[in-house]
Formats: C-alpha cells, structure tokens, sequence
C-alpha cells in the first residue's frame, strides 16, 4: 500500500516537473527570439536608417524609409476599406436580426481567418493585378483588407454584443430613431473594444509578407502612387535576407527589431486598454 | 384547499375581464381621459400573455397596474409605447389610443408615439458613456438639436422636476454611471421628462432600489402628476395604495377589476382582486 | 414663473420639431432607418461577396492548369517547367509530413504549459506568465523565420550532421545533413509557432472546467495531477482537440518562416533532412519565375489545393466549437 502510494507521489512530482519544462520551452524560445532580434537589430537603428532611401545592392547605409512610408501606406488604405465593412457587417449582423443571415456572415468571417496569406495573395493577383497589367500598392491593400476585414468584424461584433439591451431600450423609448440609437449610443459605448479590434487587425497586417509578393511586389525607390509597387517592411526584409549582402542582413534585423517594437506596442496598448474598459 | 386551487375555482366562477360598460360605470368620476385601450391582445409567437383587455387612463392621475408576477403587467404597459414590439416574435391585437389616435394605426411611426409616451425602467439606465448634463439632454442631443438656450434651460427644468437638481447641480460633468441608484432612476426620470412626454410609463421603477430611495420617487410621482399623465407598474400593493389614483388588477394575462384606488383596496368587487390584496395568494 | 415655464415648454417642441399627427406617415418605418438597414446589409452582402470572390478566382485562375492535369495534378510527382508538366503530391506530403511534425512536439508542450498555467500557478501570477506566450503568438511570421534562418539553422546543422555521423543506418537520418534547412528545420519553426497557440486555446478551455469536479476528485484522495488526469482533461477534451486543429491549421497555412527554413526543393521526402518545399513556399519562391501562363495557372492550383486543406481544417474547427456549445448544456445534466 504505501509503494504504491510513494509511486503515485512519485508521478505527481514527475509530472509536475515535466510541466515545468514544458513551460520553460516556451518560454525559452520567446527569450531567445526576442532578445536574438533586439541584439542583432538594436544597435544598427538610427536617423539614417529611418529616413535615408536603400542605396544600390552592396553598397552599405542608406535606410528603409521608403519601406516604412509604402507598409504605412498600403495598411491605411487597406484600413480605409476593411473598417467599414467589418463594422459595418458587425452592425447588421447584432443590430437586426434576420433568421440565419447574420450567422452565416458571422460563420464565413470566421472561416475566413484560416485562410493562408498567400492564397489570400493570389486572390489580390487575380483580381486587381491580372485585370490592371502590374503590380500595384492597391493590389496590396487589397489584401490586406481581406485579412483584416474577418479579424475587425469578429472583434466588432463580440464588442456590440456586450453592450446591455436597457442602453437601447432606454434610447428608444425616448422616441429616438434605431440608426441614431446605433450611431449616438451603441457605437460611442462599445468603441473602446471596437477601436481594440482595428489595432489588433492592422498590427496582424503590418506584419504580413506573403501576400506582398505579388500584389505590392516591393520598390527599390520613392513611391506613393497607389497604382504603383511599393515597398513594404514585412518584404523588405524577407528580400534582405534571403540576398547575398552582409549588410543586407544587417538591415534585415534592423528592420525587424522596428517591426517587432511595433507588434508589441500594440499588444500592449490593445491589452491596456481592454484591461481599462473592464475595470469601469 | 390550497389558495392555487381555490383561485382556480373562483377563476371559473366569476366573469373574468371587465367588459368596457363595467369599466365605464366603476371608474366615471367625470376625468378626462388620455388614453384608451380597446380588446388589447399580445402574443409572444402562439402564446398569449395578455388577453382582451380594456381600460383607460386619466389624464393627470396616476394608475397603477397590479398582480402577481407573469400576469402579464409589464407586458400590457410596454404595449402602451409600442416597445413590445421590439421582441422577436410579438404580435399585439387591438387598439390602443392616445387622445383618441390609434397608436397601431395604419401610417403611424412607433418613433412618434415614443416621444409622446415617455418610458421608465426597472433597472437605471443611464448612458454611461454621458455626463449627468448629456443624459438629461440625450432625448435632444441624440436627435441633432444643438440650440445652447434650449437645451441648458431643460436640463435645469427637468432635473429639478425629477427632485435631482439639487443633489448634482455642482456636478453636472460628472459621469451619469456614478450616480446611486435612486439618484440614477431620478435621472432617468428627469431625461424622459425632458422631452416632454404627455404620458410617462413607469415599469416597477422602484424594485431595484432601497427603500429611502423608493420613497423619494414615489413622492415624485406624486409631484408630477400635474405635469404628465403616469401608469406605473408595481408588485409592491401598498406602493400602489399609497401614490395612485386608478388602479388596475391584472391576473393572468387579463385585466380582473379596474378602479379607483381607494375603492379597489377597501370594497373590491371581485373575488380574485380580494384575494391578491389581502395576501391570500401572488 | 409659470409664463416662463410655457415659453420653455413652446421652446423645447419647437426644438424637438412639435408633435407630429399620428398615421401621418405615409411610410411606417421612417426614412433613416430604411437607408440605414440597407447600408449595413450591404456590407454584411460583401463579406459574403468576397467569400465567393476569393473561390471563384482561385478556380478561374488555376483553370488552364485544372483542364490540363485535371486530378493527376493531386497525385503526379512531376514538377517540370521546361516540360510543362506540373503536380503537387511531393509538396502536399512536405506540408502536411511538416505540419504533423510540429504537432507532435507541440502538443505535448503546449498541453503540459497550460495545465501548468491553469492548476499550478498561483492565480496572480498566470497573466505574468501567459500574456508573454500569448506575445509570441502576434509575432509576424517574418520574424520567425529571420531567427530561424540565422540562429536556428546553424545549429540544426551541427546536430543533423552528428545524427548523421552516428545514427546515419536510421532512414530519417539519412539524408543530406548539411543543409541545414529542411524538414526536420521547418517542423521545428512550425513548431515554436504554433504552441503559443495551442497554448493560449487550451489555457481558456482548461479553466472552463468546473472548479467543483475537480475538488471532488481532491477529496476522494487523488492527486492532483490524477484529478487532471482523469476529469479535467476528458472533461475538456473536445475543445482540446479544436485548439490542436486550430494550430494545425496555421501550421498547413504558413508561408514565410518555411521558406525560409524549410528548404526550396520539388522531391519526395525520404528523410528528415532532405530540403522540401511545403505549398505555400513553393507559390511564394516560385511565383517570380513563373513567365508563361500555364507555369502561373498550376501555382495558382497549388493555391487551391492549399486553400481547399485549410478550408477542411477550419470547417472541422468550426464543428468542434458547435458541439462543444452544444454538448456543455448536456452535460450540466
């Protein structure tokens, strides 16, 4: 009796201790992402490197400013394109219940995020680039968009669905319209979450490479022109280091230890703010 | 014979809903009359929750709806500003008439007849995301109106008719969610008559409150019944005894006995009505 | 006093616009509403017009490909350019051979850190210690593979190579150990990936379970990893089962960290070295080169393929979430 008793102890320090270890793996490998990316990319971030244009292959300095303007660029408009569908659809689907519609919209938008960024890629190919004869910075909002319009609506509605009905209600009852009931009470109540949300999708865009390889394509030079390649982040540095220069790589980490800093930045702002809003 | 099956027998014995002659001949005190309902039906999908009901409403009294829970009370008076529509599934027969105005009629928008029939709620429910001044004001601000004057001289005027003025006058900006709960349903009370309702509808605004604050509304009510025409629902008979002038006994789904107050609590004519005032059952 | 009072009240009805007649209307629902309901549906209707849009463009695009191969393009091992012959089973096997690879591993780890996170850590302490592995989930795919270019390959290499020198009669091992990138690199980036995930998912299920069950088992003399053993885990196992399938899912989608280190290369894996490209590294190094129209149309069919797989995943996701809703109110029988 008492081996057997010693032998299940046994396993719960066993366990207890695989566990551990299994958290210390995870763990690990953030530490040692994060901290591989902030050693190598840290040190070289400065003035230059931030406003100065990319010099000819080889050579060393110059900067990634084209980058960071085109990524800024090709996300806003992606942005002026998701944010009104996906809370637009998020207001429909809550706002006026319509016997399987909404769920349906709601299903696909979840389906949707499983979509690889490359296929979601191919779509922007086959849509704006194939009809218009080259690649183009509207190509790539394009796709951005599609990632973020599930992301943005998902978000949108679970932020709709937590504010009380009584809020309604009571707008209502003071014989105010629904649309302005949705638009003066609704939204302003939930646009903590509803603005959560909008970080959240343009972060996860930010980052995105794949689907620039062939929308976007990428710019050596200066360009603002929608119609155009530009130059993205995420795409700059899968070209930077898959190249043959040094200093290629070199910028590759720079490039991202920005990006990262930006991913984070946000996490924690979307975090902080979710955090505030519960505690109202 | 437990008091369930004794009010089933008396269910079967008596005449059920008071027919519009009954109505007409228990309540003639010779007041004028805001609104009417005529044979008032409500479904919930196939079942029914209110059943052929009529009654009127004076103009500045107070009647009160009684009975017990799930008579069908809350539901009867949501139809009296057409919210009960807004439930899936609602379906209301009948007339319901505001100054002789079918409120179902044919063409009427039922955001025209919410800015005459005012609502209170159960629960306070300020907007949270206002100040006790734009909660006041939300009825104009929420429709566009933007005239200063106006609008400063109505929050003063409603929040003092609502008893409120005094207590936040200094601090107007704060949020409308940092209020008590009695000073929040005050505020409730003080935003729906600031868009000057000719009938202000009350769905048991006291229940959720301590008693000092019941107190000062049921007060209110009696304050501003020179203004506005008041239905109020309540479970709490004495509260009805003590602020209404008409009252209305609902079980069921139907209306029992309808009257004034003081006779309905004193002299009931029907059995049922007896037995719910004096604890029998509800 | 009172004529002050009337003037307000004239005021304020010509501010709310007076009372209007009731059935004047000759709409019942007014103007705002209408348009307001027919803007948002509209863009509910857009949602579901880009659904259709993105596999109807998929479908036109890979047209040529699907009428020249037909299904022999799900089967075929031959990926030839210069012959115009093209097929995609070597790189349907590289994705999913990958993507199971790294489930292996993360499974087990992502389980073990969220029962750790769940049952032995200290209420105020499980933020500080999940909200970093929840960090690593938003990471940028991007980044992952710059590490695992630079960091990780390097030393994959140094212990594929002496796994080669002593265990080269293994079939898995016998393969060309010095590139570095490969199968067994790419499982291993999938891998670190996908258990934030996991992790993350099943943390939420796990604290789902009711308290009470648990401490029942407790009284009963068990220990608590017997207690998780034997109530919490079947008790959670079909939402389990969906956070595994959801990492899954980003494992068959992933494109930039595996080509970065998975290995660009059209063959059939024999060992957990060899280079292989998944579907998304192919389409992602590929596409470039692709100059003559029936070269883009099998890439575009290698998207569908991929497409149609993660489809599969995120539907069966999406059936375990429904039954899991469903069954939680069975079984508060």
């Amino acid at each position: 009796m008492d081996r057997h008793f010693r032998f299940r102890k046994f396993i719960e320090w066993a366990t207890w201790f695989g566990m551990l270890g299994c958290i210390s793996v995870s763990v690990f490998f953030l530490v040692g992402i994060l901290g591989y990316v902030l050693v190598h990319g840290a040190g070289y971030i400065d003035w230059e490197f931030l406003t100065a244009m990319p010099v000819p292959a080889g050579e060393t300095g110059g900067g990634i400013a084209n980058a960071l303007v085109g990524s800024f660029l090709v996300v806003a408009v992606a942005g002026l394109m998701a944010l009104p569908i996906g809370i637009g659809a998020a207001i429909f689907i809550n706002e006026f219940p319509s016997h399987g519609f909404g769920h349906t919209v709601r299903f696909l938008a979840e389906v949707l995020t499983g979509v690889p960024s490359i296929v979601v890629g191919l779509f922007a190919y086959a849509l704006v680039v194939i009809p218009s004869g080259g690649f183009s910075a509207l190509s790539g909002s394009v796709a951005y968009a599609f990632i973020m319009v599930p992301i943005i609506l998902i978000s949108a509605h679970e932020a709709l669905r937590l504010v009380p009905d009584s809020l309604r209600e009571a707008s209502l009852a003071l014989g105010i319209p629904k649309w302005r009931t949705i638009m003066g009470v609704v939204l302003p109540v939930s646009s903590r979450a509803l603005v959560t949300g909008a970080v959240l999708a343009i972060s996860r865009a930010l980052g995105e490479a794949a689907p620039m390889l062939f929308t976007a394509f990428g710019n050596s030079f200066w360009n603002v022109n929608l119609t155009k390649p530009v130059a993205t982040v995420p795409l700059l540095i899968y070209t930077y280091a898959t190249g043959p220069y040094e200093d290629w790589h070199q910028k590759a980490w720079a490039a991202s230890f920005v990006l990262l800093l930006v991913v984070l930045f946000t996490s924690v702002l979307t975090r902080a703010f979710l955090r505030s809003k519960s505690n109202e | 014979m437990n008091s369930e099956s004794y009010a089933m027998r008396n269910l079967n014995e008596r005449a059920l809903s008071a027919t519009a002659e009954e109505i007409a001949a228990a309540a003639d005190t010779g007041d004028a009359v805001r609104m009417r309902v005529e044979g008032l039906s409500v479904y919930y999908g196939k079942v029914q929750a209110v059943k052929q009901v009529t009654m009127s409403i004076r103009t500045h009294k107070v009647t009160a709806l009684i009975g017990p829970s799930g008579c069908g009370k809350s539901t009867f008076i949501r139809c009296l500003n057409r919210m009960h529509e807004l439930t899936p599934g609602a379906r209301v027969e009948g007339k319901v008439l505001l100054d002789e105005q079918d409120l179902y009629g044919p063409g009427v928008d039922p955001v025209d007849v919410r800015r005459r029939v005012g609502m209170v709620f159960q629960k306070p429910n300020p907007f949270p995301n206002m100040s006790v001044k734009e909660n006041v004001i939300a009825g104009f601000k929420l429709r566009g109106v933007r005239d200063r004057k106006v609008l400063d001289e109505v929050i003063e005027k409603s929040l003092r008719g609502a008893a409120l003025w005094d207590e936040v006058k200094d601090n107007l900006q704060k949020s409308g969610a940092s209020l008590s709960g009695g000073q929040q349903q005050r505020l409730c009370i003080a935003r729906a008559l600031a868009v000057q309702p000719e009938v202000l509808l009350m769905d048991e605004p006291c229940s959720a409150l301590d008693p000092i604050a019941t107190a000062k509304i049921e007060e209110l009510v009696h304050e501003l019944k020179d203004q506005v025409t008041i239905a109020i629902v309540t479970h709490n008979m004495q509260q009805a005894a003590r602020v209404s002038d008409f009252t209305s006994f609902f079980y069921l789904g139907e209306l029992v006995e309808f009257g004034e107050t003081a006779k309905l609590f004193t002299a009931p004519e029907k059995r049922q009505t007896e037995d719910y005032i004096t604890g029998r059952f509800g | 006093m009172a004529r002050d009072s009337q003037a307000t009240f004239e005021s304020v009805e010509r501010a709310l616009g007076g009372v209007k007649p009731l059935g004047a209307r000759q709409q019942v629902i007014n103007f705002g509403d209408r348009i307001f309901y027919v803007i948002a549906k509209s863009f509910a209707v857009v949602v579901i017009l880009l659904t259709v849009l993105l596999v109807a463009d998929l479908v036109r695009g890979a047209w040529e490909s699907i009428g020249r191969f037909g299904l022999r393009f799900l089967v075929g091992t031959t990926w030839d350019p210069v012959a115009r012959e093209f097929s995609t089973l070597p790189t349907v096997i590289g994705t999913l051979v990958k993507g199971f690879i790294a489930l292996l591993l993360a499974v087990p780890v992502s389980f073990g850190s969220a029962i750790f996170i769940c049952f032995y850590t200290p209420r105020w302490l499980r933020p500080v210690i999940s909200y970093p592995i929840e960090l690593l989930a938003g990471i940028p795919s991007i980044i992952f593979g710059m590490w695992g270019l630079f960091a990780m390959v390097p030393v994959i290499r140094v212990v594929q190579v002496w796994l080669k020198a002593n265990f080269g009669w293994f079939f898995l091992f016998n393969g060309p150990a010095v590139y570095g990138v490969g199968v067994l690199s790419g499982s291993i980036i999938l891998f670190i990936m996908v258990t934030p995930i996991i992790t993350a998912i099943s943390k939420e299920i796990l604290l789902t379970v009711p308290r009470a069950q648990i401490e029942g088992m407790l009284a009963l003399g068990s220990t608590k990893w017997e207690a998780i053993w034997k109530v919490a885990l079947p008790y959670s196992r079909i939402g389990l089962f969906g956070a595994v399938i959801l990492g899954l899912g980003r494992a068959v989608g992933e494109t930039m960290a595996v080509t970065m280190v998975g290995g660009n290369s059209f063959a059939l894996i024999h060992s957990l070295f060899d280079p292989v490209h998944s579907m998304a590294s192919q389409i992602a190094s590929e596409f470039s080169e692709a100059t003559y129209s029936l070269y883009v149309s099998s890439l575009i069919y290698v998207g569908l393929v991929l497409f149609g797989i993660t489809i599969l995943i995120s539907l069966l996701a999406q059936f375990l979430i429904w039954k899991i809703s469903k069954g939680k109110l069975a079984l508060l029988d």
